[in-house]
């Protein structure tokens, strides 16, 4: 006598069996990998890529027309790489609303506070120098729709 | 450990000291140190509250289209009757309810509804009023405006911070004298030669005139007054000896709606 099955509902001849399988097998299974290798994709377009680190370049006729000692931005460096959006946002609150125009850097020089007309001045390369970090960390200054960039005129001049 | 009270009081008053005396003490000690902040240029014109008188004897038609084309020109107000690529080409309806204007010429009975008269006023009807925006004292536009990019500043200037509108047009509701425009679509395409020194808008923002805040942080006076060959007086109302006070003082000059007590600082001789 084979061994009996108790539960709650009563005994039981033999514990009841249920088939352990997985019901239409093959288009399941396609299905479930189709489903991942969609999923993954941009991972797979990318492997073995190497997105190349933006390296703005300073070589725009405006600077090397300065010599060297006075190749400097209107804050140093370190700070203009980390916080000039900061700055930009500060000057524009204070040219539009408080009517204030010049900046004073911290070695004293002064500056007209301009996105334009002074940082674009010299960062004539607005391609390079802008946009290739701001695409490589994926944000969208909304700058542009208003304030002109120089680059197309001094591509047509050459 | 236990404190008296007398060591207590002691110690408040001593800390207090020192917490007020040590901004002062750095201020003294290392000047302009804390921040590197915006200062007003040394040549700007400053003034206590901005006003313009149009003077409409010396103002003929051709002098009022130039000073209409040098603000917009400063500007870079579109014209949309003129795309520069005939692809962009507006119907007439469109051109004329998309159109963007900072200062334009308008019959007497447009510019100053209720003072016209049937008989002693043919004169009037014929001259090209030159109209912008008033630069209210107590302008219903700066009330109305949600984000505050529309704003009065203490010059008396009623100045737009196109970083925050949101085109919500109330301002164009607000305003009684139609000088604020919307832009219904991207300019760029219908500015003939673009001022490389001054910005464009973009699609979804009003504009208006704004007493050319840029020149005047720079000395120099607005465009139109310069190219209005003395038909337009700019100065400061709040100084007696100023040309604009001396014009007032000396003529009858009437101003557009001053009924409705947004008190209108463009000030015209008829």
């Amino acid at each position: 006598m084979s061994k009996q099955y108790k539960n709650e509902f009563g005994v039981f001849a033999e514990r009841p069996t249920v088939e352990k399988k997985i019901y239409d097998r093959f288009p399941i299974l396609v299905g479930v990998v189709i489903f991942f290798v969609l999923v993954t994709l941009p991972l797979w377009q990318n492997v073995g890529k190497a997105v190349p680190v933006p390296q703005p370049k300073l070589d725009t006729p405006a600077i090397q027309k300065l010599a060297e000692k006075d190749r400097k931005c209107v804050e140093p460096t370190a700070y203009m790489r980390a916080n000039h959006m900061l700055l930009l946002v500060d000057w524009r609150e204070d040219v539009v609303r408080q009517g204030g125009h010049d900046f004073a850097s911290p070695d004293g020089k002064k500056y007209v506070a301009s996105l334009s007309n002074t940082c674009l001045e010299c960062h004539s390369n607005k391609t390079q120098f802008c946009d290739q970090c701001h695409n490589y960390v994926a944000v969208t200054p909304t700058c542009w729709g208003c304030h002109l960039d120089r680059e197309k005129k001094v591509a047509e001049a050459k | 450990m236990s404190i008296s009270r007398r060591e207590f009081l002691r110690l408040a008053g001593l800390s207090t000291i020192i917490g007020l005396g040590g901004k002062t003490a750095f201020d003294l000690l290392f000047p302009g140190e804390l921040e590197a902040q915006l200062l007003a240029a040394p040549g700007a014109l400053t003034a206590k509250r901005w006003a313009m008188v149009v003077d409409m004897r010396k103002l003929d038609e051709a002098t009022a289209k130039k000073c209409v084309e040098a603000c917009h020109r400063i500007h870079n107000v579109p014209n949309f009757a003129q795309p520069n690529n005939p692809q962009d080409a507006l119907p007439p309806e469109l051109i004329v309810r998309r159109e963007v204007k900072w200062i334009w010429t308008d019959h007497y009975h447009n510019a100053f509804p209720g003072q016209e008269q049937e008989h002693g006023q043919e004169r009037l009807n014929s001259l090209p009023f030159l109209v912008l925006c008033n630069h209210c004292d107590n302008p219903p536009c700066v009330r109305v405006c949600p984000t505050k990019a529309t704003f009065r500043r203490a010059d008396g200037i009623v100045m737009m911070d196109m970083h925050r509108c949101i085109g919500c047009r109330y301002c164009m509701a607000g305003c009684p004298f139609g000088a604020r425009s919307f832009n219904w679509r991207d300019p760029r395409p219908f500015i003939k030669e673009v001022n490389q020194s001054y910005p464009t808008r973009e699609i979804g923002v009003v504009e208006k005139c704004t007493f050319c805040t840029e020149r005047l942080a720079v000395g120099l006076m607005p465009a139109c007054v310069e190219a209005s060959k003395g038909a337009l007086v700019f100065g400061d109302l709040s100084d007696p000896k100023s040309k604009v006070r001396e014009q007032l003082r000396t003529q009858f000059t009437i101003r557009r709606k001053a009924h409705l007590g947004t008190n209108p600082q463009v000030y015209y001789i008829v």
